[in-house]
C-alpha cells in the first residue's frame, strides 16, 4: 500500500540559515583574534597601525581579550557554525533516506530552538569569562546540562524518524549520523564531570594527567565525531545526490564506517606526546594515529570516485566544485594528522602555528567546503527556484580556496621556522634567540597574510549570503513537502537468510549500542589505567595544594583563557629546559583542577616561571606587558587592577577542592581567608620594597600569588636534596 | 566517587596488556567485516548504494534483492 506523507523542510531551512548567521559570527570572531595578534609596530606604513589598532584597542577591553575570544572563535565555528550545519544536512537526508517525515514536530523545533540559546549562551558567558578551561568544553556546567539536554532531544527525535520508517535499510550515511550522536554524547558527558560550586564556575572532577588524558580523548573526538563523522555521513548522501550517481564502492563505504569510529576514539593522546602523559599511553596514541589513515583515505578515495566519469561537471557545477576541494581537504588533514603524531615530527610542530593550519585545512577546507556546497545544492530545492547566480557561486568558490592557500601555507612557515629558532644553539652551546618574543616577531609576515587569507574566505562567504537571499526571495519555503512511498513490512513477513551486518542495518538500537560498544571499549581500555594504576601518576612528596590566595590566583588564570596562549608543559627536550627549565613531570599536577598545559605557545611556557621574576616584574608586566617585554603582542590587564578579588567564595573552593580529594586540613575551609589575606599583605610588602603601593584586596596580588607559585614545588624538592646531601663540617 | 575505586589495582603488573588488547579486539572485529562484505551479495550491496538516489520514485525497501 502506498502510504502519502509530507517531508518537513522549515526545520532544514532554520539549520541552514543559522549556519550562515553563525559561520558569518565564527569566522569574524576568528578574523579579529587573528587581528590581535599581528604587532602593531611591525608595519612599514602608519597605514599598518591604523589597521590595527582599532582590533588591538578592541583586545585591551577585558571582555574582548584574544584568552577570552579564542575559546568564543573555536565554540562558534565548531558547535554553531559546524553544529547547524550537520542538523540542516542530517533532517533533510534522514527523512528522504528513510521515506519518512521527522518523528515529531516539536521536538525538532525544541532542538532547533534548544540549539541557538546555547550559542547564544556561549556568546555571552565566554567574553565575561565564565569558562571551565577544558578547550572546546569550555562552556561552564548548567550550558553542558542544556547541551545533554538538547542532544537527547536529537536522539529521540532521529531514532524515533528511523524506528517509523518506510525503507528497510538504513544507508551508511545514517550510520555515520547514529554513531556521531552516540559518541558525542558519551564524550560529552565524560569529559564535563564537574563539581559546581556556584552557576558560573566549577572545578573538573579530573586533575593533572587524568584531566589531560579525558580532556584530549574528547578534544580529539571532538574533531573525529563533530567534525569528521557526521560530515562524512553528509558526504555519503550530498555528493552522489549533487553528482547524480551512486557511491564509488558502498563496500568500501561500510569498511570506512566500522574502521574509522574504531580506530579514532584511541587517537587522543597524540594530543600529548613528550608530555607528563605515561609513554605507553602517547604510544598507543601514535599506532592508532597512523593506522587511520587507511579508512581515512578510503573514505577520500570513495568520495572523489565516486565523479568516476562525471568529473566534466566539476567544471560546471559549484557544488560539486565545493565538494571536490572539501574532500581533498579532508585528505590532507587526514594524512597530516597522523603524521604530526609521529613523535619526531610531533616535536617540531606541537605548540606552533603548524597545528592551527593544519586544523584550518580541516575547519574552513572539510567542514566549511562541505557546508558552503550543502547550502548551494539545498536552498534551490527548500526554495524552489534556480540559484540567483551560478557565476557569484564560482567566484566564491575561488576566493574561498585562495582564502584557505593564503591562510594555512604561511602558518606551515611559520610554525616550522618558530619551532626550529626555539630549538637554535650557538656553536657553544647557548640559545640562540633565548628571548620567546623574538621569535614571535620573526613570524609576523605569517600572521598578516593569514588575516588577508582569512578577509578572502569571509568576503567569499558574505558573497554566498548574498546569493542565497536572492534566491530565497525568488522562491517561495515549500515547507511540507508531498512524498510517498510503500509502507514497511512487518519483519516477519520476509523470508530471508541474512548476514549479522544485514541484520544490523535494519536495527537502529542495536546499531547504536554496537557503536558505543566499539567506541566505548577504546576510551575505557585508554582511559581506565591511568586511573586505577597508581605507577602511572607517581607522587611527588614535595608537590602542595595551592594556598587560598593561589587558587583564586589559578582561577583568573582560567578566566582570562591564559591556556590559548600560555602553555605549562616543558618538554623532556633540551632545547626547552635551556630555556625554560626541568622539564614536566606527571605528579606535579595532581592538584591541577582542571590541567592547564595548554595547546599553543604564541607566549612563552609558563611552568617554571615560579621564582623566575620579582613580584614588581609582574605587576608592572600585567598592567603594561610592553614594558617588561618590549614588543610583546599580549594585551594588557588592567582590571586586574581595578577589580576587588571576591574572597566570599574561598571557603566553597576550598571545600570542593576537599571534596574532589585535595588534602587541605579539616578546618582549612573555615580559617581559608585569614591565609589569604597574610599572604596578599605578605606579596603587598615585597612591591612596596620596589617603590610599588599595592592594594592587597587587588584581583592582580592573587595573579602574582599564583605565577610566582607554579612549577616551584619540584623546585622545593631538589634544594631538600641538597640540603640532605650537604656533608655535615 | 574515584576514591573508592582509585587504588584497587595498584598491584597489577604488565601495563602492557592493555596495546595487546586493544589490538586484539581491533583486529578481530575488522576481519569479521572483511569476511562479511566478502560474502555479501552483489544485488544488496548495489540497493544499498543506489538509496539515496531513489527518493523521487517510491522503491520497495523491503527487497534487498529488487536489482
Amino acid at each position: 500500500m502506498i502510504e502519502r506523507f509530507q517531508y518537513d523542510n522549515r526545520v532544514v531551512k532554520n539549520f541552514l540559515f543559522a549556519t550562515i548567521l553563525w559561520g558569518l559570527v565564527g569566522m569574524l570572531v576568528g578574523l579579529i583574534i587573528a587581528t590581535q595578534l599581528v604587532a602593531q609596530n611591525t608595519g612599514p606604513e602608519m597605514w599598518y597601525y591604523w589597521l590595527v589598532r582599532p582590533f588591538t584597542w578592541l583586545g585591551e577591553m577585558q571582555w574582548f581579550t584574544f584568552g577570552r575570544l579564542r575559546p568564543l572563535h573555536t565554540n562558534a565555528v565548531i558547535f554553531a557554525f559546524v553544529g547547524n550545519a550537520i542538523f540542516a544536512g542530517a533532517y533533510y537526508s534522514l527523512q528522504r533516506l528513510l521515506k519518512a517525515r521527522m518523528f515529531s514536530d516539536m521536538l525538532s523545533s525544541i532542538h532547533f530552538w534548544g540549539w541557538q540559546l546555547i550559542i547564544v549562551a556561549a556568546a555571552v558567558t565566554l567574553p565575561l569569562g565564565m569558562t571551565t578551561g577544558k578547550e572546546y568544553a569550555e562552556l561552564e556546567w548548567p550550558i553542558d546540562i542544556a547541551i545533554t539536554l538538547v542532544w537527547v532531544v536529537f536522539g529521540i527525535n532521529m531514532m524515533g524518524t528511523i524506528i517509523k520508517r518506510r525503507e528497510r535499510h538504513l544507508y551508511v550515511a545514517i550510520w555515520f549520523y547514529i554513531a556521531t550522536w552516540v559518541t558525542v554524547a558519551m564524550l560529552h558527558i565524560v569529559n564535563s564531570i564537574e563539581l559546581p560550586i556556584s552557576m558560573t564556575k566549577s572545578y573538573s572532577w579530573y586533575a593533572g594527567v587524568q584531566d589531560a588524558l579525558v580532556q584530549w580523548w574528547y578534544g580529539h573526538n571532538a574533531v573525529a565525531f563533530f567534525l569528521t563523522t557526521p560530515f562524512l555521513g553528509l558526504m555519503y548522501y550530498y555528493l552522489p545526490k549533487a553528482a547524480n550517481r551512486p557511491v564509488y564502492s558502498y563496500k568500501l563505504s561500510v569498511i570506512h564506517f566500522w574502521s574509522l569510529i574504531f580506530l579514532y576514539i584511541w587517537a587522543g593522546p597524540h594530543h600529548l606526546l613528550y608530555s607528563a602523559l605515561p609513554d605507553w599511553a602517547q604510544s598507543l596514541g601514535t599506532v592508532f594515529s597512523i593506522m587511520l589513515i587507511a579508512p581515512s583515505w578510503g573514505g577520500m578515495l570513495n568520495g572523489l570516485l565516486t565523479l568516476r566519469g562525471a568529473w566534466d561537471r566539476v567544471r560546471e557545477d559549484p557544488v560539486l566544485k565545493f565538494f571536490v576541494v572539501a574532500v581533498t581537504c579532508y585528505g590532507m588533514s587526514t594524512l597530516e594528522g597522523p603524521l604530526l603524531s609521529l613523535k619526531s615530527i610531533n616535536a617540531i610542530a606541537h605548540f606552533t602555528d603548524w597545528i592551527i593550519a593544519h586544523v584550518h585545512i580541516g575547519g574552513i577546507g572539510w567542514n566549511g567546503f562541505m557546508a558552503f556546497g550543502m547550502i548551494y545544492w539545498l536552498v534551490p530545492r527548500l526554495f524552489g527556484a534556480k540559484l540567483y547566480s551560478t557565476q557569484l557561486a564560482n567566484v566564491h568558490f575561488w576566493l574561498g580556496t585562495l582564502g584557505i592557500i593564503l591562510y594555512a601555507i604561511p602558518l606551515y612557515f611559520a610554525g616550522f621556522f618558530q619551532s626550529l629558532m626555539w630549538k637554535q644553539f650557538t656553536p657553544d652551546g647557548f640559545l640562540v634567540y633565548p628571548n620567546f618574543l623574538d621569535t614571535l616577531l620573526e613570524i609576523q609576515t605569517a600572521y598578516w597574510l593569514r588575516v588577508l587569507g582569512g578577509t578572502i574566505y569571509f568576503i567569499g562567504a558574505c558573497i554566498m549570503v548574498y546569493n542565497v537571499v536572492r534566491t530565497v526571495r525568488a522562491g517561495k519555503l515549500i515547507a511540507n513537502e508531498d512524498a510517498e512511498a510503500p509502507a514497511l513490512e512487518k519483519e516477519g513477513e520476509l523470508k530471508e537468510v541474512g548476514h549479522w551486518h544485514r541484520w544490523i542495518e535494519r536495527r537502529p538500537v542495536q546499531m547504536l549500542v554496537l557503536s558505543l560498544v566499539v567506541v566505548g571499549a577504546g576510551g575505557i581500555i585508554e582511559i581506565i589505567p591511568t586511573f586505577l594504576v597508581k605507577t602511572n601518576v607517581p607522587t611527588i612528596s614535595s608537590v602542595k595544594p595551592y594556598t587560598p590566595l593561589e587558587l583564586h590566583g589559578r582561577d583568573i588564570y582560567v578566566r582570562e583563557g591564559c591556556y590559548t596562549c600560555h602553555s605549562q608543559m616543558v618538554r623532556p627536550f633540551r632545547s626547552e629546559t635551556e630555556r625554560y627549565g626541568e622539564y614536566a613531570k606527571a605528579g606535579e599536577f595532581v592538584y591541577d583542577h582542571p590541567f592547564q598545559w595548554g595547546s599553543k605557545r604564541t607566549g612563552p611556557d609558563l611552568l617554571r616561571v615560579g621564582g623566575k621574576y620579582p613580584h614588581s616584574w609582574h605587576y608592572y608586566h600585567m598592567y603594561d606587558p610592553t614594558s617588561m617585554s618590549p614588543g610583546s603582542l599580549m594585551p594588557p590587564y588592567l582590571h586586574l587592577f581595578d577589580d576587588a578579588l571576591d574572597t566570599t567564595t574561598t571557603k566553597q573552593k576550598i571545600e570542593a577542592m576537599r571534596t574532589l580529594g585535595v588534602p587541605y586540613a579539616e578546618d582549612f575551609p573555615a580559617r581559608a581567608n585569614v591565609d589569604l589575606v597574610t599572604q596578599s599583605q605578605a606579596i603587598v610588602a615585597g612591591l612596596k620594597k620596589d617603590g610599588i603601593d599595592a592594594l592587597a584586596d587587588r584581583e592582580i596580588i592573587a595573579v602574582i600569588a599564583y605565577l610566582q607559585r607554579v612549577g616551584t614545588d619540584i623546585k622545593a624538592r631538589t634544594t631538600e636534596v641538597a640540603v640532605v646531601a650537604k656533608p655535615t663540617p | 566517587m574515584l576514591k573508592f575505586i582509585k587504588h584497587h589495582m595498584d598491584t597489577i603488573t604488565g601495563i602492557g596488556i592493555y596495546p595487546v588488547l586493544s589490538f586484539v579486539i581491533f583486529f578481530t572485529f575488522f576481519l569479521a567485516m572483511l569476511w562479511w562484505l566478502r560474502s555479501v551479495s552483489k544485488g544488496h550491496i548495489s540497493h544499498m548504494s543506489d538509496l539515496p538516489l531513489l527518493e523521487d520514485q517510491p522503491s520497495n525497501g523491503n527487497l534487498p534483492h529488487a536489482h
